[in-house]
């Protein structure tokens, strides 16, 4: 290479930007393998100084080159709109409310009654009072149904909000629970037999193929670096990948405008797998949790997130 | 005699064994949960969680490291099963083919019934070298043709992939869009054509 | 009145950083429902944050304005332990007015 001339992967418009005060000059040298409109130009600068302004005005170019997306995310889960759902969830939790006219401050949530910093975190567990083990959904409605006389029947039907629809009750206080669990270490416990069955059969379920498709979860989420289309699939059988999926659901799912629930996430995969329905809150529902949710233990809660 | 009788029995447990595990009792209810777990919705049965002798031998956490023999019987067994074009025209028309690749809806308890059903092939494939969205959960078929030859053989092997790949790949994650009956055998010709096809995108 | 609005207002480097994440539906009135019908317009028509008196914002939406709208905004001449007040107006004549302390 000539002496004063720098080798760099530039765009023709960019060169000439940087050098048309440095009276150099631009002649393309295309490189092997590189794309269309990137093309190695030769920058021939005058002197040393127009070498040093050259490496100067690129250095902001290489700062940015990490990823736009990631900034946009920051910004949108500062101001996460899953916030106002958290707000009137913890209204839903304080207020008395239903046939009984009582508050949810007594429900217990595993740590206690009342207890709701933490709790999502250690969901799935296993309950003494109902002898299985359930997920925070399924803990909140045993409680709307106990505590505040609410149908059980009734919270089942329509646990999701329609498109364009207020959220539910139960997205809302989902939304409020783990929001209070946000920066806890997950640890979704395994110390009873009822537990440990819990995460074996959510196991069993998550290699399970079945259907016409022949799907099982782990046809998508059981290697590194797969995508459906555009959208990426975190691998659900490493802990980077469990962890990241249990630490951001429930999360507010900007397609939808809605928060959405784990369950929700759950039941949404199974009717592409082109299997039967997932009936909301049942046993196999709350298992998959459970795998999950043990796969992705030392991991930190930070939910409600902000999705696609 | 005795130790002939025992290895016979191991022999027939071994290779009936990944069949029977899921009939066994099990230590943890699976069976009785899934069949409290999930409702008919739509088309979707509760037939659909019935397994078929693949599916319960692929329902392991490494099906590549399967008994060979165990991977050659579901190979085996696949390949017998292939239906053949009956008169012997591999391809049908590749602009239709790519809409069945575009297409991913189809036999979800949310699709109408008799609404025609996408192969959503770019789902997991990258296909066509101008279509950006795409997925990367099997190989890139972009320049097919090229790269994987255009005899009859390989029109031949293709057809088999799409009917039913575990006729090549036991275990395999792609859908057997033949044998499932997903896509009918005009429409996986269509498929062929855009991938076969000289004028199709996928080999532009 | 309608749902609250969560407001943050932090002074930085002489101006106050304004964030406000207002919760309305912002039905365009070209959206059908389930049923079939047009769902009928139903989104925020004015925005008005005040200090001390004084009007330091004032906004005019429309239907494009998604769900949930995020306004953020920095003004000069307030200072830490001021109030602000944040009030919207929809087309269907629902408002919902909140105060806050400068931080």
């Amino acid at each position: 290479m000539k002496p004063g001339t720098s080798r760099l992967a530039l765009t023709p418009r960019q060169c000439e930007g940087l050098i048309a005060s440095e009276g150099g000059s631009c002649s393309p040298l295309p490189l092997a393998g590189e794309g269309p409109g990137v093309r190695a130009m030769a920058v021939g600068v005058r002197n040393r100084r127009g070498l040093a302004l050259l490496a100067l005005a690129l250095l902001p170019v290489s700062a940015h080159a990490a990823d736009p997306t990631s900034v946009y995310r920051q910004m949108l889960a500062e101001d996460n709109p899953a916030e106002l759902a958290v707000a009137h969830g913890q209204q839903l939790w304080e207020q008395p409310r239903g046939p009984r006219q009582a508050a949810l401050t007594a429900c217990d949530l595993g740590q206690g009654p009342g207890v709701v910093k933490g709790a999502f975190a250690a969901l799935p567990r296993y309950f003494a009072d109902t002898a299985s083990v359930m997920d925070a959904e399924s803990r909140l409605v045993h409680c709307m149904v106990t505590i505040q006389g609410f149908d059980r029947q009734q919270l089942a039907a329509a646990p999701f909000s329609e498109a364009g629809a207020p959220q539910t009750d139960l997205e809302a206080l989902v939304a409020y629970v783990a929001a209070q669990s946000r920066g806890a270490k997950i640890r979704v416990p395994q110390s009873t037999s009822e537990e440990h069955d819990s995460y074996a059969r959510g196991r069993d379920l998550f290699y399970r193929r079945a259907g016409p498709y022949d799907f099982s979860c782990a046809n998508c989420h059981g290697a590194d670096h797969l995508r459906i289309r555009l959208q990426e699939l975190p691998n659900l059988t490493r802990p980077e990948g469990a962890r990241s999926a249990f630490a951001h659901w429930p999360a507010y799912r900007v397609s939808q405008g809605a928060v959405r629930t784990m369950q929700w996430r759950l039941s949404d995969c199974v009717r592409q797998q082109r299997w039967p329905q997932l009936i909301f809150g049942s046993q196999a529902s709350i298992d998959l949790s459970t795998y999950l949710g043990v796969l992705a233990a030392g991991g930190t809660m930070d939910a409600p997130s902000v999705r696609r | 005699m005795r130790a002939f009788q025992t290895l016979v029995l191991t022999v027939l447990t071994v290779a009936g064994g990944t069949a029977a595990q899921a009939q066994e009792v099990p230590r943890w209810g699976l069976e009785q949960v899934i069949a409290s777990s999930f409702r008919a919705s739509g088309q979707a049965g509760l037939d659909r969680l019935q397994q078929t002798p693949m599916q319960v031998a692929c329902s392991v956490a490494h099906p590549d490291r399967l008994p060979t023999e165990a991977q050659q019987r579901i190979e085996r067994e696949a390949l017998q099963g292939v239906q053949f074009p009956q008169d012997g025209r591999w391809l049908g028309n590749w602009q239709a083919g790519e809409k069945i690749a575009q297409s991913g809806t189809g036999l979800q308890y949310s699709d109408p019934p008799d609404a025609p059903r996408g192969g959503n092939c770019y789902g997991c494939h990258r296909l066509s070298g101008t279509e950006i969205a795409f997925g990367t959960i099997g190989p890139s078929l972009v320049r097919y043709r090229q790269r994987y030859a255009s005899d009859s053989d390989a029109m031949r092997r293709t057809w088999i992939r799409l009917w039913n790949v575990h006729a090549f790949n036991a275990c395999s994650v792609m859908p057997r869009f033949g044998d499932a009956g997903i896509l009918p055998a005009a429409q996986i010709r269509d498929v062929m054509a855009l991938l076969f096809d000289p004028a199709s995108p996928v080999n532009r | 009145m309608a749902d609250p609005m969560k407001i943050r207002a932090v002074m930085q480097s002489g101006r106050v950083e304004v964030k406000i994440l207002m919760s309305h539906q912002e039905e365009t009135g070209l959206r059908k429902g389930a049923d079939g019908e047009l769902v009928p317009a139903h989104f925020i028509s004015n925005v008005s944050v005040s200090h001390a008196g004084r009007e330091v914002l004032r906004v005019q939406w429309g239907r494009a304005i998604s769900k949930n709208p995020f306004l953020q905004f920095a003004f000069r001449g307030a200072a830490r332990g001021d109030e602000l007040t944040v009030t919207w107006i929809d087309n269907l004549g629902d408002t919902r007015t909140d105060r806050i302390t400068i931080a």
